[in-house]
């Protein structure tokens, strides 16, 4: 065990990335403006210096042609860490992820793995208008052969650096752009939390709230109040959205019997959605009232600040929600 | 010239001419199914560029591989076994027709989705110029991927980073159904690459020699880090598309006349004109491409079916497959 | 000698329509060269001939539309003989190749039927709530204190704290199968009998009223009754009945019961207006005839679960299935299609001795048919004064959807039924 310092969301990204570097020489960067500008985020700030233009590469404006690259370089022995811009571009990139990267060991009879690392910053609530609010995590978590992480604390921020490059298959990381500033401890000698597992950030009795990502401290805030009013809640973190961690959840909702889940994507067709039929599936005779969610308003996101906040889940709405659950 | 390399050439695009056609028999009697897209009449490109390669070079290809993967060293009977969808096939009859892949001749498949491959073949390439490897990856494409968007971010990035790719550009005229005039502006393919700034330029596809000679060269400038080349080989495919294509989109003469100065023709005109016909024992590379291919629908007929049990595997790695 | 058939060109394709033959019987055919062609929905496709050989017969016309695999002439391989019978062609044919099992889900399940645990199948509970009152024993039906409540789990919990019975009937079907259920029934209510003080048992049962009246009060004051009787002379039927019985075994004997619901069904069929629901301020038949037939229960009250699509019923069908709700209802095995979807209630109280039944239709039903007891009462038949076995049929009737002559049709077709039992096979 070593020291736990307190740092920002965006250094502890920066510092894992740096220490994978050094580590290891197979891993280098890749993405729009990580190099000279230092990240769209200033999440790779200084490491062109460190490290040179070889290892920090600014890619021109083709996602699909930078992700396939990264396909590609995965393949043939060293161990990428592609910087998709935001989330809002991954678009572009689809057919790389979906048809080359994560069906690759299946189709090819095990014979190729894509030991590939994207980063992409994601989420809305900056009124950067609707090309640029998406929150595609939930999305993408539908795709076979990936595996997708959404750091929500600065410990899994660092963390998960480093389990995306030890695993052998393409994972996807998601940062969303609002945590980058918030603090938090670290200590980066800490055993990890496995891939797949997820995470009790505060422990109760009365209600589960299922959530990732920056939702994580809304839920935290909404169970202060639910306590001020005789409610314990239990939030869990499921910082992992493929594989999803359905032992975690299944105790989750069989010691509370009531369940909240925030999703900051749209609901129809949804992570949430996805949760809330496994739940059926094996805890169905747990529950004790039917199923609640928070997730994003079916719009895409509008610029005006009232019109955004009141479309994106806010701790006032899990508490509502949390409230119909247990039935008071 | 080199009778024996003459007599390999023409032994391998018999083989592949042989292999196809049984290829439709096959497919008529629906022991392979799914899409088929076949090579007739390419078989020069794909045996004069496999034979510019070492065996530590990387193959990316298309869907119209099989020529190519047999030319690049993958054993008939395991393509056969792989189309009738046999655990013994190259790709253990995950991927059918379109998705041969095999690692131990480095060749990368086999995709489906015209262009999808070519950010890949940006990939593998940077990564054998970051570890600093002596190696050429070998882009195979058609004419018809030269509109999509991956074909430019790639052009671009290959000759922005450097990277030590040979990109073929197979052009037979025509994509699905569409004649090259309907889905270019700039026909000219070539020119196309020339624009990023990519040494680019053309050879006939029928003369195997033609091509041999022409690959061998660039190969020798990629691996020598002299940046990517573009060789846009020109041919023509005797057969539809794929099988179930009734080729409203072209002229039967037209075809007739491809097939007058196609691959084996053009190689036989050759041979003769040099007086060396008779050394080339066409009897026998005949005999030799029909017990070859015979051969290799045993084996597929007699190979076993993946059990279903293992449909889940290799969604994921078990173990990590390579450092 | 061997077969050209019709090749697959294309995964989508089933079929093709020979346009015209390339060749003539006896031509010679070398390998590759096209031999026909075939229309299909993307157009002309040429078709070859994978072998060396002579066309010993076409047989296929051209404008035939020709299945895939279909054989359409025959080969002679070279040197031959002409008049070799065929032979099995060299490839075996595509469906002799031994095929993969298709790509099955893993052996899936039948859905086991939901069965309600308890008769009153209208309680809103959540999962945890019924399956604890399952295994307490625990009746939900005392727990919901209006029709939009859900029972909750801590309402079963602090119902079985309290120490209410458990419940004789056993319980809903769990994903494991109980052990056998029967024994079970016979043990509970004694070892609750032991448990329960005297007053819990009383309360218990003060619900169950209170749950009654509160019913009943509803339909006499909603429902505008009118009530019609008539005597119907049972002995032909009965006697009927008995010849039929003769002869067969316990198990295929047709009781009184069932041919008296038999009649009734019957009956309703002819008078469909009695069979049905006043909703919305109108009547709306059923096209099923669904009889609510009224069953003591024996740890006390009444309980009228429906036979479902009676009207499909012959009279031996009718027996099974009359036999067969009535074990259910004593094991708690109702389902709860069987608890909601009456059509209408046929109240038999004629074994308590009452000779006439006038009942309290059950909302939103339209019509309860009384039958009373079979007794020996005095008959007329012509001038001559005789015994018979008299039953009393009673019918309460909903006035606003329908009125006396309806009713008095009905019971009109009943009797006539009965007195004609060879009707009501």
């Amino acid at each position: 065990m070593g020291e736990a310092k307190e740092t920002t969301y965006r250094e502890a990204v920066r510092e894992a990335m740096r220490e994978a570097m050094k580590r290891d020489e197979r891993v280098f960067l890749m993405g729009e403006d990580v190099g000279h500008y230092g990240g769209c985020y200033a999440v790779s700030m200084g490491m062109l210096d460190e490290f040179g233009s070889e290892r920090i590469i600014d890619t021109p404006l083709c996602e699909s042609g930078f992700t396939g690259a990264g396909i590609g370089a995965a393949l043939n022995g060293m161990r990428p860490i592609v910087e998709i811009m935001t989330v809002n571009f991954v678009l572009l990139a689809l057919d790389q992820i979906m048809n080359v990267a994560a069906p690759l060991l299946h189709m090819s009879g095990g014979q190729f793995n894509v030991p590939l690392v994207i980063r992409m910053a994601t989420g809305g609530g900056k009124q950067l208008g609707a090309q640029h609010s998406h929150s595609l995590e939930g999305w993408l978590a539908h795709i076979p052969g990936l595996k997708i992480l959404t750091p929500a604390t600065v410990q899994d921020a660092y963390d998960m650096v480093g389990l995306a490059l030890a695993d052998p298959d393409p994972v996807l990381i998601f940062e969303n752009a609002l945590l980058y500033n918030e603090k938090g401890m670290l200590d980066t000698q800490a055993e990890p939390l496995p891939i797949g597992k997820a995470s009790v950030a505060r422990s109760g009795k009365d209600v589960s709230i299922f959530t990732y990502g920056i939702s994580l401290f809304k839920a935290l805030e909404a169970a202060k109040t639910l306590a001020s009013e005789g409610i314990d809640a239990e939030v869990v973190d499921l910082r992992c959205l493929r594989p999803l961690d359905d032992e975690t959840i299944m105790a989750s909702v069989r010691k509370t019997r009531r369940v909240v889940i925030v999703d900051e994507g749209w609901k129809s067709g949804s992570l949430s959605a996805e949760i809330m039929a496994r739940i059926n599936e094996q805890a169905f005779y747990d529950l004790d009232a039917p199923m609640e969610r928070v997730c994003t308003d079916e719009v895409h996101l509008p610029y005006a600040k009232q019109l955004e906040d009141a479309a994106i889940p806010q701790p006032v709405k899990i508490v509502a929600a949390a409230k119909k659950a247990v039935g008071s | 010239m080199d009778i024996e390399l003459a007599k390999k050439f023409y032994r391998q695009m018999v083989l592949i001419r042989r292999f196809e056609e049984k290829c439709v028999e096959m497919y008529s009697k629906e022991k392979i199914r799914g899409f088929l897209h076949l090579s007739i009449g390419q078989e020069a490109v794909a045996v004069g560029v496999m034979h510019a390669l070492k065996d530590e070079d990387t193959v990316v290809s298309t869907y119209r591989e099989h020529g190519h993967a047999i030319a690049r060293g993958v054993a008939p009977e395991r393509v056969m076994a792989e189309l009738f969808g046999k655990a013994e096939g190259c790709t253990h009859g995950r991927g059918g027709s379109m998705h041969l892949f095999d690692a131990a001749t480095r060749f990368y498949g086999g995709w489906a989705i015209v262009g999808g491959a070519l950010p890949l073949v940006g990939g593998l390439a940077l990564a054998d110029k970051m570890q600093k490897r002596d190696r050429v990856t070998v882009s195979l494409f058609g004419d018809g991927a030269v509109a999509e968007g991956e074909f430019h971010e790639v052009m671009n990035l290959a000759v922005l980073w450097q990277l030590p790719v040979l990109f073929i550009c197979e052009n037979n005229l025509y994509g699905m159904g569409t004649a090259l005039r309907y889905a270019e502006s700039e026909t000219n393919l070539a020119r196309k690459a020339a624009a990023y700034g990519m040494e680019a330029r053309q050879v006939d596809g029928m003369d195997v020699f033609a091509v041999a000679e022409a690959a061998q060269k660039a190969a020798e400038e990629v691996r020598d880090g002299l940046g990517p080349i573009f060789l846009e080989c020109l041919t023509y495919r005797f057969r539809a598309h794929s099988m179930y294509d009734a080729e409203l989109y072209r002229d039967k003469n037209e075809v007739e006349q491809w097939k007058k100065k196609g691959p084996l023709v053009v190689f036989q005109k050759r041979l003769e004109e040099e007086g060396l016909w008779e050394q080339i024992g066409a009897d026998a590379a005949e005999k030799e491409a029909e017990s070859t291919v015979d051969a290799a629908v045993d084996f597929a007929e007699n190979g076993t079916l993946e059990p279903v049990e293992d449909l889940a595997k290799f969604v994921y790695s078990e173990e990590v497959m390579h450092g | 000698m061997s077969e050209f058939v019709m090749p697959s060109l294309g995964a989508d394709m089933e079929s093709a329509v020979l346009m015209e033959w390339k060749v003539k019987e006896g031509d010679p055919v070398k390998k590759g060269e096209v031999i026909a062609e075939v229309e299909t929905s993307k157009g002309v496709i040429e078709i070859e001939v994978f072998e060396t050989g002579v066309v010993e017969k076409l047989l296929v016309e051209p404008e035939t539309e020709c299945k895939v695999g279909t054989p359409m002439a025959l080969i002679r391989a070279e040197g031959e003989a002409a008049a070799e019978a065929p032979e099995a062609a060299g490839e075996p044919e595509a469906k002799s190749e031994p095929e993969a099992p298709p790509a099955e889900a893993p052996a899936e399940e039948a859905p086991e039927p939901r069965v309600s645990p308890e008769p009153s199948a209208e309680v809103r509970a959540s999962p945890a709530a019924r399956k604890r009152a399952a295994e307490l024993g625990v009746e939900l039906s005392e727990l919901a204190t209006g029709p939009e409540e859900v029972v909750h789990l801590e309402a079963v919990e602090a119902a079985a704290a309290k120490g209410t019975a458990a419940k004789p009937e056993p319980e809903e079907k769990a994903p494991e199968k109980k052990a056998d259920e029967v024994p079970k029934e016979e043990v509970t209510p004694k070892a609750a009998r032991k448990k329960e003080a005297p007053e819990k048992k009383a309360a218990q049962e003060d619900a169950m009223r209170q749950a009654i009246a509160a019913a009943m009060s509803r339909a006499n004051a909603e429902i505008p009754h009118y009530y019609l009787s008539t005597p119907i002379n049972m002995t032909p039927a009965l006697e009927w009945l008995e010849q039929r019985n003769a002869g067969r075994g316990i198990r295929e004997r047709v009781l009184p019961a069932a041919l008296l619901i038999r009649a009734v069904v019957k009956a309703l069929e002819h008078v469909p207006e009695l069979n049905g629901f006043w909703r919305d301020g109108a009547a709306q038949t059923s096209e099923s005839v669904n009889p609510g037939i009224a069953i003591a229960l024996r740890r006390g009250g009444l309980i009228t679960p429906a036979l479902l699509e009676a009207q499909t019923l012959d009279l031996d069908g009718t027996m099974q299935a009359l036999d067969d709700l009535i074990t259910r209802t004593r094991s708690g095995k109702l389902r709860s299609s069987e608890m909601t979807r009456q059509t209408v209630t046929i109240t038999n109280l004629g074994d308590l001795g009452v000779e006439r039944v006038y009942g309290v239709i059950y909302p939103p039903q339209v019509s309860l048919v009384g039958l009373g007891r079979i007794t020996e009462a005095p008959w007329a038949e012509g001038d001559a004064l005789c015994v018979r076995k008299v039953m009393h049929a009673t019918v309460a009737g909903d006035h606003r959807a329908t009125d006396g002559r309806t009713g008095a049709l009905f019971l009109d077709t009943l009797n006539d039924l009965l007195q004609n039992p060879e009707k009501l096979q």
